[in-house]
């Protein structure tokens, strides 16, 4: 609080006496949402990820470059590989005798120009115009984006290369062709905004073309039960997984997409057993466009941590090879994508930073519908607001910025190879964290 | 007349069968026959043709998951997911079905002579012209029609002596769409909350007797000795039984 003196100023500034008293266990924000509860008797809702003042471990983890006795490389000048392979890798593989060509027989692989992905956000969370733009620029770019569960819209069949397609526990739009037109299936078991608990789309979202693409009618609220019911255990899960593998004729990688939580590299290793090829964790401040508050803010554990032991985990069992990792959950900027991959992830998908390069103010209101942006809404007179030509523009601007200041990163260390870092802890330091911390995570104190 | 190709599955791993499957199919052939069935999966998976497979033995697992046409005959029994998220096709067993039958489906049909377990029917849904229905000759276990959007699951419980009622509880809990006919006693504590009885009308009568047919066509029976019995119809109570559960 601020008073200045009235012989010194004609103004007087005051706190507002009708203002929330200060209190730090009692902020605004706590006593309005027991005000809309006790007026509603309701779940609150919220959008986007965990704004809780959690640990960012990213911002307690710096990165290595070279001094003297190693050089730097310019990436200007010198080559620079970003390139990832999505994908189950062999145990060992051999060459026909004399040649290069390879004999083992490979999984199926998918290559990314640059080691972003964006996160499945579907239709009718999002609107089509996001969606065109996402696809856009991920075909522009090599890399890929993802439906969600919400179907795949007509015209984005073309897209369907650079496509994740997801099967969730609804099976919203889920069919043959679907399946076909994909690049990569994902099966969703959770979401790091909700771990362990379903969806619902309320019925006036789901008009004429959420309800040609999710195939369901128009005004039916989409139930997406919280487990899959076909899924009780990780001997189900390897059921859906080879059943999605047959459904594509073993053509494309199968992917499995949990929440971070307490056991996550137990789970890991039982989804790598079950025979995923790409396993990927949702971290705590995972987005979404609705989610009961109480459980986005308080359920799940932080990205960093789930990431290095669930890398550990796999490295021990010998069977790190087996499926690619893809981490996502509030990822910012090309340094958390440099400190993710040195800690072990394959490749990283990004949502909410996304949705801010189309506009998104993170205002918190995705759950209403109404998003003055026309982002999260499905609204004619507000999704109109994305323009795709500009969107997937400025999407592909963003992923370019980001490769080019992980080739600076990857130059400083004087590796001229994203394969280089990925897993190579050595290139990370901790600052402010404790023992325990750096234990999990894997690294040494900075100094040390 | 269809010429059946007949397939040994002795002794071969699903993966090996079904790419046989999926050669034949694309050579054009529209009848297959398949012999000495132990427990394969996923049988009728990635087959978008109208082909029609005999099975003689005992399928795996997700028989016709994702399935997409195909019509699929089974003279034993199905196991657990049989019909999972089918879009189109048709699925008799002369037998019993396990756990999760046509889990998700949205499109095609499924007879069962016998017995279903547990979750017959769950989340089932309907759209545009797809519409799932399941004809249950036996009883089902707990949590019949859960969840279900949409789609007719139709319980006869002809097995039932007399007297004897269905033993599952929490029939349609959580549904939202579609019907359920039964055959035979069930009490009111049985039932999901969201779920109503009531008698049926003209139109359901309509359904019970096309329905009922095929299913008597399939196995045998004598559909108006079926139909003679009296039926009870249960629908949601409400098309959305979670709306009111969130503070804006």
């Amino acid at each position: 609080m601020c008073w200045l003196s009235p012989l010194r100023s004609p103004l007087t500034i005051r706190r507002n006496p009708l203002d929330y008293r200060e209190n730090y266990n009692w902020r605004p924000e706590v006593i309005e949402d027991i005000i809309k509860q006790s007026e509603t008797g309701g779940v609150l809702l919220t959008g986007m990820g965990n704004d809780k003042s959690y640990r960012i471990y990213w911002d307690h983890l710096v990165l290595n470059a070279s001094q003297v006795t190693n050089p730097s490389i310019d990436p200007l000048r010198e080559p620079m590989e970003l390139t990832t392979y999505l994908g189950q890798k062999p145990d060992r593989v051999e060459f026909e005798s004399g040649s290069l060509c390879l004999k083992t027989e490979l999984a199926p692989q998918v290559k990314l120009e640059v080691p972003v992905m964006f996160s499945a956000m579907s239709y009718g969370a999002v609107s089509l115009n996001v969606q065109e733009s996402l696809a856009r620029a991920a075909t522009e770019m090599g890399t890929l984006w993802n439906t969600g569960e919400g179907g795949l819209h007509p015209k984005l069949y073309k897209y369907g290369d650079n496509t994740i397609v997801q099967v969730a526990s609804g099976r919203f739009g889920v069919h043959h062709e679907y399946l076909d037109v994909a690049r990569v299936v994902e099966i969703k078991i959770g979401q790091g905004a909700k771990p362990g608990i379903g969806g619902h789309l309320p019925g006036e979202k789901v008009g004429a073309e959420v309800s040609s693409t999710r195939m369901i009618p128009k005004g039916t609220d989409a139930l997406s039960p919280a487990p899959q019911h076909d899924i009780y255990s990780i001997e189900d899960l390897a059921q859906l997984v080879y059943a999605l593998k047959e459904a594509t004729n073993y053509t494309k990688p199968v992917a499995v997409k949990i929440a971070a939580v307490h056991n996550s590299a137990a789970i890991a290793s039982g989804m790598v057993r079950a025979g995923a090829d790409i396993i990927v964790l949702d971290g705590l401040r995972g987005s979404t466009g609705a989610a009961p508050k109480i459980i986005r803010d308080n359920v799940g554990i932080p990205i960093e941590l789930a990431l290095a032991s669930v890398d550990d985990r796999l490295r021990q069992e010998g069977i790190r090879n087996q499926a690619s990792v893809v981490i996502a959950g509030g990822i910012r900027n090309s340094g958390d994508v440099a400190k993710a991959i040195a800690l072990g992830a394959d490749a990283i998908y990004i949502g909410t930073a996304a949705l801010i390069a189309l506009g998104c103010t993170t205002c918190q209101q995705c759950h209403t519908g109404k998003c003055a942006w026309g982002i999260c809404t499905t609204d004619p007179w507000l999704t109109k607001r994305v323009n795709p030509d500009i969107g997937a523009r400025r999407l592909s601007n963003l992923l370019r910025g980001w490769s080019l200041e992980l080739k600076d990163i990857l130059g400083g260390m004087g590796i001229n190879a994203l394969e280089s870092l990925r897993g190579n802890r050595l290139h990370l330091r901790g600052v402010g964290l404790t023992d325990t911390e750096l234990e999990i995570l894997g690294v040494r104190m900075a100094g040390s | 007349m269809k010429e059946a190709v007949i397939i040994d599955a002795k002794g071969i791993f699903y993966r090996e069968l079904n790419a046989k499957l999926r050669k034949a199919v694309s050579n054009g052939t529209q009848k297959i026959e398949l012999r000495n069935l132990y427990g394969q999966r996923y049988i009728g998976t990635d087959l978008a043709k109208p082909v029609e497979i005999e099975i003689f033995g005992t399928p795996g697992n997700d028989l016709g998951a994702f399935m997409d046409g195909p019509r699929i005959i089974v003279h034993g029994n199905a196991q657990d997911g049989c019909g999972n998220t089918m879009n189109n096709g048709e699925i008799i067993i002369h037998g019993h079905a396990g756990d999760i039958l046509g889990l998700s489906a949205r499109g095609g049909k499924i007879f069962v002579r016998e017995d279903v377990g547990y979750r017959a029917g769950i989340h089932m849904k309907e759209y545009q012209d797809k519409r799932p229905m399941v004809v249950i000759g036996g009883t089902a276990q707990d949590f019949l029609g859960e969840y279900m959007a949409g789609g007719v699951l139709i319980l006869l419980g002809l097995n039932l002596k007399e007297g004897e009622s269905h033993k599952a509880n929490f029939i349609g809990t959580g549904m939202h769409g579609g019907i359920i006919y039964m055959r035979g006693d069930v009490q009111e504590f049985q039932l999901g909350r969201e779920v109503g009885a009531a008698e049926l009308d003209e139109n359901d009568h309509l359904v019970l007797k096309k329905l009922v047919g095929e299913f008597a066509y399939h196995f045998g029976y004598d559909a108006e000795e079926i139909l003679k019995h009296k039926f009870i119809k249960l629908f949601p109570l409400y098309l959305r039984p979670y709306g009111r559960l969130y503070a804006y």
